[in-house]
């Protein structure tokens, strides 16, 4: 029997997850791999809006920000659980991402760029600001999960880095479900099909507005759920999480594994996320190499790095 | 009344020097129609570029044309290693590498020179000049003078020049203008060494005021970026009010209601005006062709 792709891409994920750990020497592992699965969630997202849909987003680490300072500022003004102040932040992000995306997605290409932008600057710029209620730049601490004591009382006793390598992943793997289911839904059809050409999909019936905020909502929500996990593990959250750099970074992971798919997003979050750890030997040239890769990889495998392998492997196949 | 005219003479100036990022910005393109994220590298590298060369022995006004002219050179070395190469390629595509392009440009500056600010002296001297209650300093008539003279020859250049109609037809219709004769590459080529000396230009004008160091180029690529897109994306009209009222606007929101969201206002406004003509201030309406 022949499994689908969605089902292999699946296997593939839960796989290197789950077997990953036998190889690592030290925890510190443990902790770049659950940064990955972090990074790897928000990317998932964009492969919604970014690989599907075809829209663009440079201000996407503001719903980050929304996600991270929920999980930090819930629990202590409103006396919510973590995990729900995680879920209000997702809502919020939800919300705001519904109120600015209909405006917001009617513009193309470099102005959609510049709109996006400019959203997540000022998302960025109220967190540093704020200083009274945030912390401003020095940022601010985020309480305990509280999900590895609870663990622990079911016998089930994991480090700290283990248990949030174990968590993150679950929730890639439960996101990348998500994601894969909606690639073949009527949904992800009229997605793609406006991706291709919004005219075309409008003279078909494609309610193109309404699939495109549909696009933008759902990868808000991912960004800010990544946005949770990162804080409630760092247990410290600062403004970058929101920053302009951090929207490059998560653009420029999901464009350099392969927009279209969401394993070659992961494994781009996977290679962005590990070359500055590799590179701090080389701390001098880091931004020369990080640079260099990005115009290298968009120059000589534009749809990124996994579809032009496989092609290629295929290729070879025949 | 003095204060008003504070803030308004230091917005132009602030203003003048977004109008030549955005200048640089839409010269790029129009060859190209792609928008160089790499742009504020231009003008950290003037400025970088003038201050080593100054250090070094050099007159200042020879420092600064070396600077000019070596920005231009990477201006060039950039169209031909990543732009061209990359032809065709999506938007995405396009700003991951302009972006990638401006870290790598930040890195190999730290390495060649260092990471710390610089600033060479005034041209003019330090000493504010008073105007009906304001001040304002020489250096910022320079660089208000040099917005204003890059963008008067840029108006002479487009349009009474047979090369500038042939950047203006390429950025028309490439392949109408290759069928016409005219040398796109070469048209590319010239565009891309414009728009680095006219952002090198603006780091030799500007950082007497401001300083400079390897990573000032990114916030000046976002404004200058927000100023051509705020008058409409292609058109040197638009980016010079563009980037002015950007400036001032800036210059108010610092002034009036707080200094920490002066950035805000700028973006608040780009929105607000993208929201209501998704084209700019002067862009045109756009039809899709399926």
């Amino acid at each position: 029997m022949r499994l689908s792709s969605k089902v292999t891409t699946l296997l593939i994920l839960a796989a290197v997850i789950a077997i990953a750990p036998v190889f690592f020497p030290s925890s510190y592992y443990f902790r770049v791999g659950s940064l990955i699965f972090v990074n790897g969630l928000a990317v998932t997202g964009l492969v919604i809006l970014i690989g599907y849909a075809g829209q663009i987003s440079l201000g996407h680490a503001g719903f980050a920000g929304i996600g991270a300072y929920a999980c930090a500022l819930a629990p202590v003004h409103l006396g919510l659980h973590p995990a729900f102040a995680a879920l209000l932040g997702a809502a919020l992000s939800a919300g705001i991402a519904f109120l600015v995306g209909r405006p917001i997605l009617r513009l193309k290409g470099y102005y959609l760029a510049v709109a996006s932008l400019g959203f997540g600057i000022l998302v960025s710029m109220v967190l540093s600001n704020e200083a009274q209620l945030t912390g401003g730049p020095d940022g601010m601490a985020v309480p305990e999960l509280g999900l590895r004591g609870a663990l622990k009382a079911i016998g089930i006793d994991l480090s700290n880095t283990e248990f949030w390598y174990a968590f993150s992943g679950f929730v890639l793997v439960l996101g990348a479900w998500l994601a894969l289911n909606l690639h073949h839904s009527p949904t992800g059809r009229a997605l793609r099909a406006l991706h291709g050409s919004e005219v075309a999909a409008r003279t078909v019936g494609v309610d193109v507005a309404h699939y495109k905020l549909v696009a933008f909502v759902l990868s808000a929500v991912y960004a800010s759920v990544s946005g949770s996990l990162l804080a409630l593990q760092n247990k410290f959250i600062t403004p970058d999480v929101a920053g302009f750099m951090h929207s490059i970074e998560m653009v420029t992971m999901t464009v350099l594994g392969g927009a279209g798919s969401v394993l070659g997003a992961i494994l781009g979050a996977a290679i962005l996320t590990t070359l500055p750890q590799v590179l701090t030997i080389f701390q001098e040239y880091e931004q020369l190499m990080l640079g260099l890769v990005m115009m290298l990889v968009m120059i000589f495998m534009r749809e990124g790095l996994l579809p032009s392998i496989t092609r290629r492997i295929r290729g070879r196949g025949e | 009344m003095p204060e008003l005219l504070q803030f308004l003479l230091s917005g132009i100036t602030v203003g003048a020097v977004y109008a030549l990022v955005a200048l640089g910005f839409t010269i790029i393109y129009n060859a190209s129609d792609v928008v160089n994220f790499a742009q504020g590298e231009f003008v950290m590298l003037g400025g970088m570029i003038t201050f080593f060369a100054h250090a070094a022995g050099l007159p200042l006004p020879l420092a600064a044309l070396i600077a000019i002219i070596v920005t231009a050179g990477i201006g060039v070395a950039l169209n031909k290693l990543a732009i061209e190469p990359a032809r065709g390629a999506p938007v995405v595509s396009l700003i991951i590498i302009t972006i990638g392009a401006s870290i790598f440009i930040r890195g190999a500056t730290q390495l060649v020179f260092d990471k710390q600010l610089h600033r060479f002296p005034a041209f003019s001297g330090d000493q504010p000049i008073l105007i009906g209650g304001a001040t304002i300093l020489p250096q910022s008539l320079w660089v208000i003078a040099g917005a204003l003279a890059v963008f008067v020859c840029l108006w002479l250049f487009f349009t009474r020049t047979l090369i500038g109609r042939a950047v203006l037809a390429t950025a028309n219709n490439r392949i109408a203008a290759q069928l016409v004769g005219i040398n796109t590459n070469y048209v590319m080529t010239l565009s891309f060494a414009m728009s680095a000396a006219i952002g090198a230009l603006a780091g030799v004008l500007v950082t007497p005021m401001t300083l400079t160091g390897y990573d000032v180029g990114l916030a000046l690529a976002l404004k200058g970026f927000a100023a051509a897109m705020l008058g409409g994306m292609g058109n040197p009209k638009g980016a010079l009010v563009g980037g002015l009222l950007l400036g001032v606007l800036e210059a108010m929101t610092a002034g009036y209601i707080s200094s920490q969201y002066k950035d805000a206002a700028a973006f608040v406004v780009i929105l607000a005006v993208l929201f209501a003509m998704p084209q700019g201030l002067f862009g045109r309406k756009s039809t899709d062709r399926v």
